[in-house]
């Protein structure tokens, strides 16, 4: 064997290398469309054919018309009411949680006095709520809200702990060789270190939020994307279901994509396995 | 003597029920270079930890007289989320001296790197920016727990010539923890032999060779076979 060394790519940022990283990219995302558009493509034709009845499986391109109809009317009014349930109910759970999170994991005390509370709220399915807040709450927004807000509670505050508790006790000690105050300590080191888990959190709690949003709509609502999918079944109409969930799907992928958006800036410091690509 | 910089006495220092640490006086002098040199679990980075403030708990006195004493770990321990610049300038936060921390940068050979991240520097690079977050406080003693025991030999003999230079340029006293008798015997102007557990200071060795010193030299080589006699008879090897 001749052994022959591969030159270095030491211009980094060439534009060559810039522009192939973008196909690159593009071929990514094309990757990614594939199996959709062929599912799409697929459905259309059993449907045409007549496989499978439209008055339960409406074809793709009907659905679309469905959508385009809706969005000229009462879309947007049942998107937005969804939109500012999640995000109130996210914003009270979420934060809640976080305060209560740093609390148990900063702090042996609190933890002591605090956490098998929480475990034992934990071991209740969150829908098990769902009565008791109607007959307390009523059946307008309040019920509604607390319980997105107690769907995203439970994830946010147990990978905020569980971060806290995971930050390794080396750079903490850093820290407590300069002396730094408790407070400082927490803003340099500990928040920092707790984030990748906290950003999890944040996700993971993102969906769930959506998840009690629909199961709350489904039973008891006027406007907002579950009535709509109730509505659609209701009034047999398949196509309106399946334009709701469409639209649950973009709107969950549009939140997500923020948080890890935010994510991705935050924490482009972790030193992390990115998966291997195709060539190597 | 009244000059020392530290003087430090441990009558005993205890771990639940067995003691580590027994009857340990040791003093440092202004740039003075010491080397504790002893077996992993003897207790020597406990008495550097007692050095630091770090461990509290114990039986004996701290008399320091150095006004800033720095920590060099084992470990490079930099934050992950900040630049090696940043790392550099930990403990002043935010507000810390740019033209010092560039000063440091390219004094430990790290000219460029201002804005890496940890992730991308090897195990060596790591070292050197502990080695600069150590200097940034300028203090008169720093504490180094086995800093280099972590990168490859030839690694390790760069970053003890660097040590002796910054060392001598900012006249900082050394206080070294090691287990490595080369590495204790080139870079010390004394080096305390410790015993195994509980630990005393078996014997002190002298190394009367001036700086730079050369690897090869004929009273380093004497002085490994006395220090291994030595070990030999506490029992570490």
């Amino acid at each position: 064997m001749t052994s022959k060394s591969k030159p270095l790519p030491l211009e980094l940022p060439s534009p060559r290398s810039a522009t192939l990283s973008l196909s690159n990219a593009w071929r990514l995302r094309l990757k990614g469309l594939a199996l959709p558009v062929l599912i799409i493509l697929v459905l259309e034709c059993i449907v045409r054919i007549g496989w499978l009845p439209s008055y339960q499986m409406p074809a793709p391109s009907e659905i679309a018309l469905t959508l385009a109809d809706l969005a000229e009317g009462a879309l947007w009014k049942h998107i937005s009411a969804s939109l500012l349930r999640v995000l109130l109910g996210f914003a009270i759970g979420a934060g809640l949680a976080l305060v209560f999170a740093a609390w148990v994991g900063l702090s042996r005390e609190a933890e002591a006095w605090l956490e098998p509370t929480f475990a034992g709220l934990r071991s209740i399915p969150s829908l098990a709520w769902v009565p008791l807040l109607l007959l307390w709450l009523g059946i307008d927004e309040t019920s509604k809200i607390v319980l997105i807000a107690i769907g995203a509670f439970f994830p946010v505050y147990l990978n905020g702990v569980a971060a806290i508790r995971d930050i390794d006790r080396k750079l903490v000690e850093v820290g407590q060789m300069y002396g730094f105050s408790r407070t400082r300590l927490v803003r340099r080191i500990l928040l920092p270190a707790a984030l990748p888990g906290l950003f999890t959190g944040l996700r993971s709690g993102m969906s769930l939020a959506w998840m009690f949003l629909v199961a709350a709509e489904l039973i008891a609502a006027t406007k907002g994307l579950g009535y709509l999918l109730s509505d659609g079944r209701e009034t047999s109409r398949p196509d309106i279901v399946l334009a709701a969930i469409i639209v649950l799907a973009l709107l969950g992928k549009l939140s997500d994509g923020i948080l890890a958006g935010l994510e991705k800036r935050f924490l482009a410091w972790r030193d992390t396995f990115n998966g291997q690509s195709a060539e190597d | 003597m009244s000059e020392h910089l530290l003087d430090i006495r441990v009558e005993r220092k205890t771990f639940a029920s067995t003691t580590v640490l027994q009857n340990i006086h040791l003093q440092l002098q202004p740039r003075e270079t010491v080397s504790l040199l002893g077996p992993s679990g003897c207790g020597k980075s406990t008495l550097l930890r007692i050095v630091a403030g770090l461990e509290k708990d114990f039986q004996g006195e701290l008399d320091s007289r150095a006004g800033e004493v720095a920590f060099v770990f084992q470990e490079p321990r930099l934050m992950p989320w900040l630049t090696v610049e940043q790392n550099i300038g930990f403990s002043a936060d935010n507000h810390y001296d740019k033209a010092w921390v560039a000063q440091l940068i390219d004094e430990v050979g790290l000219t460029g790197f201002a804005d890496a991240l940890p992730k991308a520097l090897s195990g060596g690079m790591a070292q050197r920016v502990a080695i600069a977050r150590g200097l940034y406080s300028r203090p008169d003693v720093l504490l180094l727990d086995e800093p280099f025991s972590a990168v490859d030999a030839f690694t390790r003999m760069k970053l003890q010539d660097l040590l002796l230079e910054l060392a001598e340029r900012h006249a900082i006293a050394l206080l070294l923890v090691t287990h490595d008798v080369d590495e204790a015997l080139y870079l010390s102007d004394r080096v305390l032999v410790m015993d195994n557990r509980p630990s005393r200071i078996r014997q002190e060795l002298a190394v009367q060779l001036a700086h730079p010193r050369d690897r090869r030299d004929p009273l380093l080589a004497q002085l490994k076979a006395l220090s291994l006699t030595e070990l030999q008879r506490a029992h570490v090897i």
